[in-house]
């Protein structure tokens, strides 16, 4: 795209952002009591889960299957969905559509409420949805992470127990669920909605509703996966294999409205990445100057929007098998548990890439800022997560190799999935072209960002074994596999994240993270990360299948090596909440507008950033990332510079 | 902009050293590995199954150790090197620095190569060679020859296996919540909570489930199956000398899929004919309470499963091959 005749009024003309007129304001926005806000949403969904569950009771407690097992599935899954409903209602996301449906127009929704309480409502503004996404993604990492400390903690030992079988059992598929459901949204959720607008040059999503409607729905949806602990639990570990499903008890309903609904969330946040990145692009931001990262969100959006309905649709299936007694999992009945397993992993393994590429965008968006140096190979990296993205669609049984489920496809499984490998070798291509003859710059996320390189090789290089059928034998279903995907996910996107949260909370809050404390929490994460999870391949090697609360003797010295480490992994992330906490609140330190010198657009707007982004929408004048160039000119031009706040923008 | 010619010597330079240092640390690491690991690499060489995923093991990581030696060399030698404060160059920029279609080919063309050698090295050592051990549901692609025979005969209970036979032993693994059982065939279809096997025979394991999804994970054998309800999975193996061995369930199936494991073991050939003869005196009278052996248990929606199948023998899960044309209608 070039510079378009449509947006040249954009470009010159006023801002047209923030009117401010004086219609009625509506109920999300209304200062004090009068107002709908987080108490609102627990309150209506409260009510809507107690109706829900009297009518899932009135509607069902003749039958007699329901009788005889003193459980009522209908009544807690109807009691999740309305409270969901009533969650979504109390915040005011439903404002906007009941009344257009009503006829009633033109309902003011800009925010005129401006204390912290904007952060506990609904808001339209993408900095605040991402700044709520921050929170919400680290209060849910946090929980899981208790859950993963209990887990290795019963693993102390083989044969003295802290946990019993079934409570065990249950935290692990409880951990996992949450990892996974927190990691879809973790870097797409709070950067991508903060930064993708500001770094195409725009001055919101496309679809804001459908922004602030998604992030209301992630913390819907853990709160469904978090009742499954109330209900008893589940106990199918995180990938709910049927028939185990069709056979565990209530909690197991929270586990697929839970996927359910965090699946519309990330339906929603996918198509409006999507959108956003294709029309929002301010002018001259050709496809081939856009940043990294917004490459890595557009690529991770098509996985979003085009992996994710299979997933809901499988959850819907358990549902009706768990409430209204159909048989899509029940063999003896026609359906088959070979269905799920197919479903599930034809999201499953998208679903992965949902966690990797975000990470590998953050990647390389950073590298050229520390490096002083243009990004080596950015066609190529684009080309390589458009690549993985595509074939990740072809992948899925290789998780079923073992299954007896089709024999003659599986050297097909295995040629795609190390084809795979191919692409996303173009990441490390990328990378290490851009390490080379730089002037590398060792701030924290950097750090993070060259161990994210180091962490994900070992989880890539694994994934190869894996994906020989002769090794898989030995590999699948052990803790091989385990530590494998730790090492992708923790390996790599929770240290993307972490690279990403240190270098731009800066532009976020307008504070420093505090250098000591960052580099001793990088230091704790990365070292005993590795010391907790090497050892876990060796542990699969020598014969630990995974979810099991007990295990051979003679592996407890390995074991016991690894919950201490994780024990250790576990405390920086405490180190990491005190640094924000510190940072932030207790000793902040202002940030500099530019802290890095880097040249991205979302820089060069002034901090904290306006509601409206950008005074003028900028025009792009030249590809990204041109670091240490003389005479290369300025990314972006901003208009005449006597506008009111405008930024200023000097370019190294 | 450009400086090509720093560039060009520049890289020269750098990359023979890091080169250098590569080819010996591979070399040594290769070498070391193969002497010192290999040998103990899981899961060992109780039987030819486990030996050859062992092998393909042992070959994937003499490939691999170069891939992260290559690696880690490279970043200590940037991070060492390049880092700021120590490398006093101009910055690197311009077209040189934004592209290099020398290397950027050369990189895809060493991984593609690399990955299509892998996987038709996998797919050989799979198809061709051995099976791998894995569970191949109903119809396995790769059989050895002489098991669809053994398996028929196993079916209609006319099975023979005596030592030198050189038969192969078709053994049921039957997965349920939370214990594994076996059957076998030849043997008057008795069912034991023992697993033993003899020696210098190929196995044909066929897995399945009374209810959820188990897996038959027989670690020194390096055989695994899914046991899935209504699905004969087959795997097979070819025993070797006497040994014991662990199995464990590998696919979670319920809150004791942790405790979900028993010993088992590989006999001399006599010791076991002994043992299953012995065994089927002595279970006579429960076999005689037990289903007719058939591949699976669980009734399927038109009330058809194993032995309970109309025409009294043979069920829609035995190889298709023989009996494709009797599915229910
Ligand atoms: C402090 C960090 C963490 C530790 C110590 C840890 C530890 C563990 C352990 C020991 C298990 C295995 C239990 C078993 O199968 O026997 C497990 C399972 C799992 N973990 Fe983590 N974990 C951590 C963080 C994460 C993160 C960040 C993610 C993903 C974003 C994650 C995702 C999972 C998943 C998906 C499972 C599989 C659950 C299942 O089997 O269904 N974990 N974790
Ligand atoms: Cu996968
Ligand atoms: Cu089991």
């Amino acid at each position: 795209m070039t510079i378009s005749d449509e947006r040249s009024t954009e470009v010159s003309g006023p801002v047209s952002g923030h009117p401010h007129n004086t219609r009625k304001l509506s109920w999300t926005q209304r200062p004090g009591l009068l107002s709908q806000n987080l108490l609102t949403a627990i309150v209506f969904g409260v009510i809507g889960y107690l109706i829900g569950h009297w009518f899932g009771n009135y509607l069902a407690s003749g039958y007699s299957y329901i009788a005889n097992s003193g459980q009522n599935s209908i009544a807690n899954t109807l009691a999740l969905a309305f409270g969901v409903v009533g969650w979504l209602g109390g915040i005011g996301a439903l404002n906007y559509p009941f009344a257009k449906l009503f006829g009633v127009d033109g309902l003011e929704e800009e925010s005129p409420v401006d204390n912290w309480s904007k952060y506990f409502r609904y808001s339209l503004d993408h900095k605040i949805v991402g700044l709520q996404y921050v929170v919400g993604v680290l209060l849910f990492m946090f929980t899981g992470g208790l859950l993963a400390m209990a887990i290795r903690t019963e693993l102390l030992n083989p044969t003295t127990h802290i946990f019993s079988p079934d409570v065990y059992i249950k935290i692990v598929s409880e951990h996992g669920t949450i990892m996974m459901m927190m990691a879809t949204s973790i870097i797409v959720g709070p950067l991508g909605n903060y930064f993708v607008p500001l770094m195409i040059g725009a001055r919101r999503m496309a679809f804001p509703r459908i922004e602030a409607l998604s992030f209301w729905i992630f913390t819907a949806g853990y709160m469904v996966i978090f009742s499954a602990l109330p209900y008893g639990g589940f106990p199918t570990g995180w990938t709910g294999y049927a028939p185990l499903q069709t056979q565990a008890g209530p909690g197991m309903v929270s586990y697929l409205l839970g996927f359910a609904v965090i699946g519309l969330g990330m339906i929603l946040a996918g198509f409006n990445q999507a959108v956003t990145i294709i029309n929002y692009r301010a002018p001259g931001m050709t496809w081939s100057r856009v940043p990294v990262f917004v490459w890595s969100i557009l690529a991770t959006a098509a996985l979003l929007t085009l992996a994710t309905p299979v997933l809901f649709a499988g959850g819907l299936f358990g549902l009706l098998d768990k409430t209204v007694q159909t048989a899509f999992y029940v063999d003896e009945h026609g359906g088959s548990s070979y269905l799920w397993q197919n479903l599930f992993w034809f999201f499953g393994h998208p679903e992965v890439y949902i966690m990797a590429l975000p990470g590998f965008g953050i990647a390389g968006e950073l590298l050229p800022v520390f490096c002083r140096r243009p990004l080596f190979a950015y066609k190529v990296s684009a080309a390589g997560m458009i690549g993985v993205a595509l074939l990740s669609f072809f992948v899925w049984q290789h998780h079923l190799f073992q299954s007896g489920i089709n024999p003659d496809m599986r050297p097909l499984f295995m040629l795609t999935t190390e084809l795979i490998s191919i692409p996303t070798g173009f990441i490390y291509l990328v990378g290490m072209g851009t390490l080379y003859r730089a002037k590398i710059r060792f701030e924290l996320p950097m750090l993070f960002v060259l161990a994210l390189f180091f962490n994900f090789l070992i989880g890539g290089v694994t994934g190869v074994f894996l994906s020989d059928v002769p090794v898989n034998v030995t590999v699948h279903g052990g803790f091989f596999v385990l530590s494998h995907f730790h090492y992708t996910i923790m390996g790599g996107l929770l240290f993307a994240f972490m690279a990403g949260l240190y270098y731009w909370l800066p532009k976020m809050t307008g504070k420093m993270m505090n250098k000591k404390i960052g580099k001793v929490h990088f230091w704790l994460m990365f070292v005993f990360f590795n010391l907790t999870f090497f050892p876990m391949f060796i542990i699969g090697l020598l014969g630990q299948p995974r979810r099991v609360f007990t295990y051979a003797t003679n592996l407890q010295g390995l074991n016991d090596f690894s919950s201490i480490s994780a024990f250790i992994l576990g405390f920086s992330f405490l180190v990491f909440f005190f640094n924000l906490v510190y940072s932030m609140w207790i000793k902040p330190e202002v940030a500099p507008a530019n802290p890095w010198e880097s040249l991205g657009l979302e820089w060069q707007t002034a901090t904290p950033v306006p509601s409206y982004n950008f005074e003028r929408i900028p025009v792009i004048m030249t590809e990204p990332y041109r670091y240490s160039e003389e005479g290369a000119p300025a990314f972006a031009d901003f208009g005449p510079k006597d506008a009111p706040d405008s930024p200023t923008h000097t370019m190294a | 902009m450009t400086n090509k010619s720093t560039n060009s010597t520049g890289q020269v330079h750098h990359l023979r050293r890091m080169a250098v240092v590569w080819v010996i640390a591979s070399i040594i690491g290769d070498i070391l590995f193969s002497i010192f690991v290999a040998p103990h690499v899981p899961p060992g060489r109780l039987t030819e199954t486990a030996a050859k995923d062992q092998t393909d093991f042992n070959i994937l990581f003499e490939m691999a150790l170069p891939v992260l030696f290559g690696v880690w060399i490279y970043l200590s030698y940037a991070l060492y090197f390049w880092g700021d404060k120590r490398n006093s160059d101009v910055a690197f920029s311009g077209d040189a620095a934004r592209s290099n279609m020398k290397t950027q080919v050369s990189w895809m063309v060493i991984t593609s190569v690399t990955v299509l050698f892998l996987a038709g090295f996998g797919t050989w050592a799979l198809v061709v060679d051995h099976g791998s051990g894995g569970g191949q549901g109903p119809n396995p692609a790769f059989t050895p020859s002489g098991s669809l025979k053994a398996e028929t005969a196993a079916l209609l209970g006319k099975a023979t296996w005596s030592p030198g036979s050189k038969n192969i032993l078709p053994v049921q693994v039957i997965g349920q919540q939370w214990k594994f059982t076996y059957r076998y065939p030849t043997f008057g279809g008795f069912e034991s909570s023992q697993l033993y096997l003899p020696a210098d025979t190929t196995i044909a394991f066929n897995v399945t489930s009374l209810d959820v999804i188990h897996s038959f994970w027989a670690y020194q054998l390096g055989v695994k199956a899914d046991a899935n309800p209504q699905v004969n999975d087959v795997a097979f193996t070819t025993t070797k000398d006497p040994g014991s061995f662990i199995v464990r369930c590998s696919e979670l199936c319920g809150i004791w899929h942790g405790a979900m494991y028993n010993n088992g073991a590989v006999l001399s050939q006599s010791a076991f004919e002994n043992w299953a003869t012995t065994t089927e005196a002595a279970n006579a009278a429960n076999t005689a309470l037990l289903p007719a052996f058939a591949w699976t248990y669980v009734p399927d929606a038109n009330g058809a499963a194993g032995g309970y199948y109309p025409d009294g023998t043979l069920t829609p899960y035995s190889p298709s091959e023989v009996y494709g044309s009797k599915q229910p209608s």
